[in-house]
């Protein structure tokens, strides 16, 4: 599997404050690559520097074997992107709009321009949206279309910064069943978000940034994988801790947590005692539980000067 | 590149707002003019249009003396400073350098759309001179009146004019040069607008100081209309080149920091 986006050291400074602070990224093809961090952990400055849009103060960036930003030319067209939200211009219709970005940079051949705006539209969704400008547009067509300018060129990598904002619940399962097919079809994705729960569901790595530091960088599946431990929800927690003498390490209410990777062995040993059982199932970390631990406070609080976090 | 830059610009209801307005002047200065029979004194008043009376096919020049000052400029450097600050204060920068556009070829084709804007506004202005002097008029097609008493014929008259609206352009140029550098400092296009036309305004006042003299030859608005020399007799050519070789070395200074400094700053919008 080959490097898709290898950063090394990459530091970008504003004046005093260290915005990222020497991160080594390493996005494999194939991967769903979740970038996660608070508000201002460093997530946007990331991006942009990946893009070439913001210069790092030292540190280099590879994207698909070409060295940013020099290599821009030649391997950003190969890239789709959706920085912060979408943007365009209010008064010309979607199509229009997708006409105009295509044209203005390699690699959109003109021949195909026309089906392949049709084919995006139908992707994301807004295929009957017809000549309306884009200034009437809901937020979510707008972040649509978005997507869709950056489905434009068949891209082998997808850089999308908080691609379901704006959206409503049905619209982010659309979009999640959107990037997972592409996904299977081949193409890479990175993915920066701070909604978790929508994270794990497509996450294949995931990234930790914290005030502009990686703190973590591992598969989903490591991530999360089961403590050799069980959880089970019964009634009667002190029976299953008379059944299961030394092998209970914690009782919350009705949670009893007992040592042992294996629920059916745990289950017979309680239905043998007759000791009733509501749930059972291995214990695993979510991960919110994980990033939680890696990350510190949320970069929006701003403490008293001489505080001791 | 360019192409896409030129929709851009004049598939936009505001740019064509911007020259409909900007010839609602001349348009206002005719009617009156003709309902009041008061044209102002030769010497008085925008250059040319003590003579319209006499003979509209001046009028043309007359429009563009009349916008020169500052509606021109203004709208130029209004549409001007959206080539970068426009971009990045709607968001469209950043895709438009991750597509990529280049930072380079990008500040090339906004730099071609607005320097055909000017070219097409000064032209509108002064076509729709022309159709006011020839129907608001009494237009002598057989000679125009120079400014230094002799006659010339049809074509040295239309000569002239193109030649002048050429000068125009290029004074706007100048104009433009500095509402590109300034909105590559920047990320809203009123901040920018702004700094452009405080440089004009401060020309134009230090033009008029007694004390200001010695820095006069080197102000950006010193030889603006200088155009009026084309319709001497012989042709005044030092004013006229000099304000060229001026806006010539504004344009390209400018040009180079605008792209110095636009090629290596962070986008952030």
């Amino acid at each position: 599997m080959s490097a898709v986006i290898v950063t090394r050291g990459l530091v970008k400074r504003y004046g005093r404050l260290r915005a990222v602070d020497g991160i080594d990224l390493d996005v494999r093809e194939g991967d769903v690559y979740c970038f996660l961090g608070a508000n201002g952990s460093g997530k946007t400055t990331t991006v942009r520097m990946l893009l070439g849009l913001v210069l790092p103060t030292s540190g280099e960036v590879e994207l698909l074997g070409g060295r940013m930003p020099r290599a821009g030319r030649r391997v950003l067209p190969r890239v789709g992107a959706l920085i912060e939200g979408p943007a365009h211009y209010g008064h010309l219709s979607g199509r229009e709009n997708l006409a105009l970005l295509d044209a203005s940079g390699p690699g959109g051949r003109r021949r195909t321009r026309r089906t392949r705006i049709a084919e995006v539209l139908e992707q994301v969704g807004l295929a009957g949206v017809g000549r309306r400008p884009v200034k009437a547009y809901s937020l979510g067509m707008r972040q649509r279309l978005g997507l869709a300018g950056a489905l434009l060129r068949r891209p082998e990598l997808l850089v999308l910064d908080e691609p379901t904002n704006g959206l409503d619940p049905q619209g982010i399962a659309e979009i999640r069943e959107l990037l997972l097919e592409l996904h299977r079809g081949g193409t890479t994705i990175f993915l920066s978000s701070h909604l978790l729960a929508e994270v794990e569901q497509m996450a294949t790595r995931v990234g930790v940034l914290d005030r502009g530091r990686l703190v973590l960088q591992e598969q989903l599946t490591a991530l999360t994988a089961p403590t050799g431990r069980t959880v089970v929800h019964t009634p009667v927690p002190e029976r299953v801790r008379a059944t299961l003498d030394g092998r209970v390490q914690a009782v919350d209410g009705q949670r009893v947590l007992v040592k042992g990777d294996d629920p059916a062995e745990v289950n017979a040993l309680l239905v043998q005692a007759g000791v009733p059982v509501s749930g059972l199932a291995l214990e695993r970390p979510t991960l919110e539980e994980v990033v939680l631990a890696a990350a510190g406070s949320s970069t929006d609080r701003v403490e008293a000067r001489g505080s001791v976090r | 590149m360019i192409a896409v830059e030129l929709r851009k610009l004049f598939r936009r209801p505001r740019t064509w707002a911007t020259i409909a307005v900007l010839n609602a002047l001349p348009i206002v200065v005719a009617v009156l003019l003709v309902i009041t029979d008061l044209a102002p004194r030769p010497g008085e008043g925008p250059p040319f249009l003590s003579a319209v009376l006499t003979n509209g096919a001046l009028y043309p020049l007359a429009a563009l003396a009349i916008v020169l000052p500052l509606f021109l400029p203004i709208a130029v450097a209004a549409v001007a400073v959206d080539s970068v600050a426009g971009e990045a204060q709607a968001g469209t920068l950043r895709y438009l350098l991750a597509r990529p556009a280049g930072r380079t070829r990008l500040l090339v084709a906004k730099l071609v759309a607005v320097v055909a804007f000017v070219l097409v506004t000064v032209l509108v202005v002064a076509v729709v001179g022309y159709v006011l002097g020839h129907t608001l008029f009494d237009a002598q097609p057989v000679a125009g009146t120079s400014v230094s008493g002799t006659s010339l014929t049809v074509q040295q008259l239309l000569g002239r004019t193109f030649l002048s609206i050429g000068y125009v352009t290029v004074s706007m140029c100048g104009v433009a040069a500095f509402a590109l550098f300034f909105s590559t400092l920047t990320d809203s296009p009123l901040g920018a607008t702004l700094g452009a036309l405080a440089v004009l305004v401060a020309s134009s006042l230090l033009f008029t100081l007694n004390a200001a003299s010695p820095i006069a030859p080197y102000l950006p608005t010193r030889y603006w209309l200088s155009f009026v020399d084309f319709f001497r007799d012989p042709i005044l050519w030092r004013d006229i080149t000099r304000g060229l070789a001026l806006q010539g070395v504004y344009v390209g200074v400018l040009l180079a920091a605008a792209w110095a400094n636009f090629t290596t700053k962070d986008v952030t919008s």
